[in-house]
């Protein structure tokens, strides 16, 4: 069992979590997930984990109420546990692979949406705490959807953008990212992009007309997460890739996210995993 | 001729209910047809059913005791060789070992070796508590399992007895690995069989934890150089689902076996209780003809769907169990032999509307020995369905093998291993599918069985 260390509500159906689990806190590096499991009818889902701290043994995860199992995971409260928190899984951001003197020399900037955010986190930290500062937009809908906002000022170069114009920069984060090269004089060498699948989609394209590499991170439906079931098979570059053992992180400018959103709306319109339409359809018993 | 009782029958439930349920197939035999079944054995001299028994269980000798009525005289010999009869006696493919080997078998039916195990280890779930634990010596010395699937489980069993602290590291929710994803409930009940016989397993002493990702929350490295393990033994099983490589495979629709079978079993999403969701077709094309497949084919019937095989040999090709492809067509399941999938259909929205297959023929035997399918040109034709599920077999989980410092892995992938499960690595054994690729659940509780042995003499000549 997983003991709920804090909770707090970050924006509306927006739930960020500590939870108790030593193993993962200090195994986990950026730009991996888990698979968590609320109790024994609950299905496991995967998050990414957006901060994990060795000393006091917590990973933090961020989870937005969409469907049965995510409001499940919301419903926790300090003091009560997940029957599973399993990971961390998938590969390390491909941040860690370069050497100190290599980061420094590049200029990354991050890019995060909706409760994508948090997953963006750990990775600035981590660049932060090697010394090198990257800028990081953020952006959402309306002001007071954002999360993460004054963490994140505090290890990178925030900006934000509301598509409202209710707080930041006036238009989404494509745009913003434009206004930055165009305007601000900005330049990058890589961009990384979390965020809602469409998002990605046209950040990434928008990464590739300026020619920056980009690197997404899919939120794929799994089932298992551990490369036993094939659910979360992505087209990269025109080949089949498992985002769980391959993933999650991927070439930006590679991905099919047309493909990718379709998988993910499989189950859209499945009895079970829209609250409001559920009713047993049971034909097991 | 002197054995004139005919093979006592296993009861089953009907074909046409049971197709609509996910309770098991098969009632057992009650104690009268198992003493009448046991005394059909001939008792050989030479038993060629213990010889064709991957863990070499003393067949005829259980037997006897059942024939005196003594189900825990049967059952001390049984769990000699086997931790898990109540599976066995269920998955085993009992015709290719040892009731094939059964010396009646050759004029008439052979005795029904998987029937009566399964009776032995049914009889042994319900007086668990009665049942004498074998006298364990400590020894001090800690051996890591990689996996809880039976390969693991029959190793844990055996290293427990030689008297070692034995963790088993298991990265899904549950414990029996393949038994409990894998192998539907109408086949394997789980809390009557699965977890009774791992309850027992744990009674020997052996510890599980799950929700450990070996490889990633921690490495055999780790295992090995800071957590104090004196071997490590991987069994971690099948991976990653194989696919044809043919168009519109990752329409919505088309699932692994792997996939569709863990949300129905691990996850009971058959069940409204449950909040994993399956993928309901009206129509339910299953790809490949083994026992993955007939599983996969089998639950889509009881989910409601018609539900066809397709299989680009001929029937007697068919990889599954007899009993397996038996039961499938009194369920009604469509075996469409000779047919390979060309490609996978959807509508505008990626749906999957069709499969686009191509009638076969046998040609020249092949490497396998079977006689190999070529393509008839020109017979292509258009199954309609709604939904596809490819069962082609798995290659191994890249996840060991990348986070294994001089762990040697053949082409496909799979841990090389000798016949004793001994790997490239001192003090790292594997065994089961990850070494073989995808057998049998008996195939891998034999290599996990071997592995012990080679585990134990490893590490008495260490210390």
């Amino acid at each position: 069992m997983f003991e709920v260390v804090t909770k707090r509500v970050l924006a509306p159906d927006i739930i960020e979590m500590k939870v108790k689990a030593p193993m993962i806190a200090r195994s986990a590096k950026p730009g991996q997930f888990l698979i968590v499991r609320t109790d024994r009818f609950g299905e496991r889902i995967p998050l990414t984990i957006c901060d994990y701290d060795k000393k006091d043994d917590t990973v933090t995860i961020v989870t937005q109420s969409i469907g049965i199992s995510t409001r499940k995971i919301n419903a926790l409260n300090v003091g009560e546990a997940f029957d599973d928190f399993a990971g961390p899984l998938g590969n390390p951001s491909d941040l860690l692979e370069l050497s100190d003197e290599e980061l420094k020399k590049l200029k990354i900037l991050f890019i995060a949406g909706g409760v994508g955010t948090a997953p963006v986190y750990p990775q600035v930290k981590w660049l932060k705490e090697k010394g090198v500062e990257a800028d990081v937009i953020i952006g959402a809908r309306t002001k007071n959807l954002f999360t993460y906002v004054s963490e994140m000022k505090e290890v990178g170069n925030v900006f934000l953008c509301t598509d409202d114009g209710s707080e930041g920069f006036h238009g989404n984060v494509t745009l913003l990212m434009k206004h930055l090269i165009e305007n601000e004089g900005k330049k990058y060498d890589r961009c990384v992009i979390i965020g809602p699948m469409i998002m990605m989609k046209f950040a990434a394209l928008t990464a590739k007309q300026f020619g920056i590499p980009s690197v997404v991170s899919l939120n794929a439906l799994m089932v298992d997460g551990t490369g036993m079931c094939g659910a979360c098979r992505v087209t990269i570059d025109g080949q089949t890739k498992f985002t769980c053992v391959d993933g999650p992180e991927f070439d930006g400018a590679l991905v099919d996210f047309d493909e990718a959103m379709r998988r993910q709306n499989m189950y859209k319109n499945n009895p079970k995993t829209n609250p409001e339409t559920h009713k047993c359809e049971c034909h097991g018993k | 001729m002197a054995n004139r009782i005919p093979r006592v029958p296993m009861r089953e439930q009907d074909p046409a209910l049971r197709a609509k349920n996910f309770e098991e197939v098969s009632h057992g035999y009650s104690a009268e047809e198992a003493y009448l079944e046991a005394s059909r054995c001939l008792h050989c001299s030479n038993p060629r059913c213990v010889a064709a028994c991957p863990v070499h269980i003393k067949i005829p000798e259980f037997i006897y005791q059942l024939n005196e009525h003594n189900e825990m005289g049967a059952y001390v010999i049984i769990s000699q060789d086997n931790s898990l009869p109540s599976v066995c006696g269920r998955v085993c493919p009992q015709e290719k070992q040892c009731e094939g080997a059964c010396i009646l078998g050759i004029k008439g039916e052979p005795v029904a070796c998987g029937s009566l195990e399964r009776y032995v280890g049914d009889w042994a779930i319900r007086h668990q508590d009665e049942l004498p634990h074998p006298q364990i010596n400590k020894n001090g010395k800690k051996v890591a399992l990689i996996g809880a699937g039976p390969a693991s489980l029959a190793c844990a069993t055996d290293l427990a007895k030689y008297g070692y602290d034995v963790k088993v590291f298991e990265a899904l929710h549950q414990l029996g690995g393949v038994l409990v994803y894998g192998i539907p409930e109408f086949r394997l009940p789980k809390e009557g069989v699965v977890e009774k016989e791992v309850q027992w397993v744990k009674g020997l002493g052996v510890e599980f934890e799950n929700d450990v990702v070996v490889g990633r929350t921690f490495t055999i490295d780790d295992l090995l150089d800071k957590m104090g393990y004196d071997a490590v033994f991987i069994g971690s099983g099948a991976g990653l689902p194989k696919f044809m490589g043919i168009e519109g495979e990752n329409l919505n629709g088309v699932f692994s076996a792997n996939e569709y079978l863990t949300r129905a079993n691990l996850m009971h999403a058959y069940d409204c209780e449950y909040n994993t969701p399956i993928y309901l077709g009206k129509k339910v094309v299953v790809v490949g003809g083994g026992n993955v497949a007939m599983d996969a084919v089998r639950t889509a019937k009881r989910l409601g769907a018609e539900s066809i095989i397709v299989y680009r040999r001929s029937e007697a090709e068919l990889p599954a169990r007899a009993e397996e492809v038996h039961h499938a067509k009194q369920e009604g399941i469509i075996f469409k032999m000779l047919t390979n999938p060309v490609k996978i259909i959807g509508d505008d929205k990626g749906t999957v509307v069709g499969m686009e297959c191509v009638e076969m023929e046998l040609g020249e035997p092949d490497s396998s020995g079977r006689r190999r399918p070529v393509e008839k040109p020109g017979s292509n034709f258009i199954i309609d369905c709604d939904v596809v599920i490819m069962a082609l077999g798995t290659s191994p989980n890249p996840l060991i093998k990348q986070t294994t410092k001089g762990l040697e892995t053949n082409k496909h992938g799979c841990v090389v291993a000798d016949e004793e499960g001994a790997t490239s690595r001192p003090g790292v054994f594997a065994g089961g599918d990850t070494v073989t690729g995808a057998a049998t659940v008996i195939l891998a509780m034999g290599a996990g069985r071997k592995a012990a042995k080679a585990i134990h003499e490893y590490i008495q000549n260490k210390s």
